[in-house]
C-alpha cells in the first residue's frame, strides 16, 4: 500500500471500504457509492469558525460536485448528535460521517489520524467510480484547503471517462 | 497540488470587473467577499484606508463570494450590488451594504437603491428576476478556482495573500508588490 509523505494513502491505491454512521440510525458505506466519484473530506472537528469553515464552503460548492455526479462525504471523529447539530446550524446538505467508535478507525485506514490530537488530519481524497483513490491532499491542519484541487481532480476523471 | 497553482488568481481583472483606481496602477488588490460576512465587514474600512493611503498607486476590485447557506442575505445583497452596477452605481451600493451589513433585508436594499439615486423599480425587478445571479455565481466559481477558501480572501497582483489582513500587513504586502512590479517593468 503506498502512502505520501504524511502517511496518507496515495493515488492509485484502492480506497478501503467502510461503513460509518451519518445519523444515529443511518449508515453510509463507501461501496454503496460505487459507480460515481466520491470526495472524502476528513476534517479535525465540527464547529470551527464560520467564514473560513471548510464544510460551509463545500456546502456552497455542492452544485459543482454534483455536475461531476460526485458524492461528498465529510468525516470527523465527532459523534452523530454533534454532527446533526452542526449540520443543522450550518445548513449543510451533505452527510457528515462519525468516525467515532472505534475512534478514528477509518482515518487510520486512510493514514490520516493524528495520534497527538486525537482527531483526523484535514485531508482530501477523490475516489473514482471504480473505488480507486485518484487524488489526495493533506492540508496543514489549521488551513482550509479550499475546493480547487478537488474540482481539478474531478475534471480529470470526467475527461478520462469521456475518452474511454 | 503545487503552491503556485493554488494561489494564483485564475480570472484576470478585466472590463467585466468593478474597478476603483487607475488601470495603470502598479498594484491591483482583488477581494473576494460576502456582504453579510462580519470579517468582510471588518475588512471594509481597512480597504478604504488603503485606497486613501495609496491613491492612484492602487487599483481595487471586489468580487462576490457569498456563503449563502450561513449568510441568508448574502446572495441577494451581492445581486443588489450588481444591479446597482448595471445603473453605474456599484461603489455606492457596495459601501451602503457594508455600512449596514447587519440588516440586509430586501426592504433595506431598496432604501439604499433610492438613497444612491437608482431607478428603484428597475432595481427591484432585477432583484426579483435574479438578473445578476449568474454573474454572482461566475464570481464565486472564479474564486473557487483561484483557491478562495473563505472570506475575505485578497489577491495582490494576482497572488493570494495568506495570513492576517490588517491594515499594516496589507499595506506592507502592497508596497512590496509595488516595488517588484516597478523593477520588472523596467
Amino acid at each position: 500500500m503506498s502512502t505520501d509523505q504524511h502517511g496518507a494513502l496515495a493515488p492509485g491505491t484502492e480506497a478501503p471500504d467502510f461503513s460509518l454512521h451519518a445519523t444515529p440510525d443511518q449508515s453510509v458505506s463507501l461501496s454503496s457509492l460505487r459507480g460515481r466519484p466520491v470526495v472524502l473530506a476528513f476534517y479535525p472537528a465540527d464547529w470551527s469558525p464560520v467564514c473560513g469553515d471548510q464544510m460551509a464552503l463545500y456546502n456552497e460548492v455542492l452544485p459543482e460536485f454534483h455536475r461531476f455526479n460526485a458524492e461528498l462525504l465529510g468525516v470527523s471523529v465527532d459523534g452523530t448528535w454533534c454532527h446533526l447539530a452542526f449540520a443543522a446550524e450550518r445548513r449543510l446538505h451533505f452527510p457528515l460521517l462519525s468516525d467515532f467508535e472505534p475512534k478514528g478507525r477509518v482515518a487510520r485506514l486512510y493514514g490520516v489520524y493524528r495520534d497527538e490530537d486525537g482527531t483526523t488530519e484535514r485531508a482530501l481524497f477523490v475516489i473514482d467510480a471504480a473505488g480507486v483513490i485518484r487524488w489526495s491532499y493533506v492540508s496543514p491542519v489549521g488551513v482550509n484547503p479550499g475546493a480547487d484541487g478537488i474540482l481539478r481532480a474531478l475534471e480529470t476523471l470526467e475527461q478520462e471517462r469521456q475518452h474511454v | 497540488m503545487s503552491e503556485v497553482e493554488r494561489t494564483r488568481l485564475t480570472l484576470a481583472v478585466s472590463a467585466r470587473d468593478h474597478i476603483e483606481g487607475p488601470n495603470d496602477a502598479p498594484v491591483t488588490l482583488v477581494e473576494y467577499g460576502d456582504y453579510e460576512c462580519p470579517y468582510c465587514g471588518r475588512a471594509y474600512p481597512i480597504v478604504k484606508k488603503l485606497q486613501h493611503e495609496l491613491g492612484s498607486q492602487l487599483r481595487f476590485v471586489f468580487r462576490n463570494f457569498p456563503l449563502k447557506e450561513i449568510h441568508p442575505h448574502a446572495q441577494h445583497a451581492a445581486e443588489a450590488a450588481e444591479a446597482a452596477a448595471a445603473q453605474g452605481r456599484f461603489a455606492e451600493m457596495h459601501d451602503a451594504l457594508f455600512e449596514h451589513q447587519r440588516d440586509l433585508r430586501d426592504l433595506r436594499l431598496s432604501e439604499h437603491a433610492a438613497a444612491i439615486g437608482l431607478d428603484v423599480a428597475r432595481f427591484e425587478k432585477d432583484l426579483a428576476d435574479h438578473t445578476y445571479a449568474a454573474r454572482v455565481r461566475e464570481d464565486f466559481l472564479s474564486g473557487l478556482r483561484s483557491g478562495v477558501n473563505g472570506t475575505p480572501t485578497f489577491f495582490i497582483n494576482g497572488l493570494r495573500h495568506n495570513g492576517p489582513w490588517d491594515f499594516e500587513v496589507l499595506l506592507n504586502a502592497i508596497r512590496a508588490a509595488s516595488t517588484t512590479s516597478e523593477s520588472t517593468s523596467r
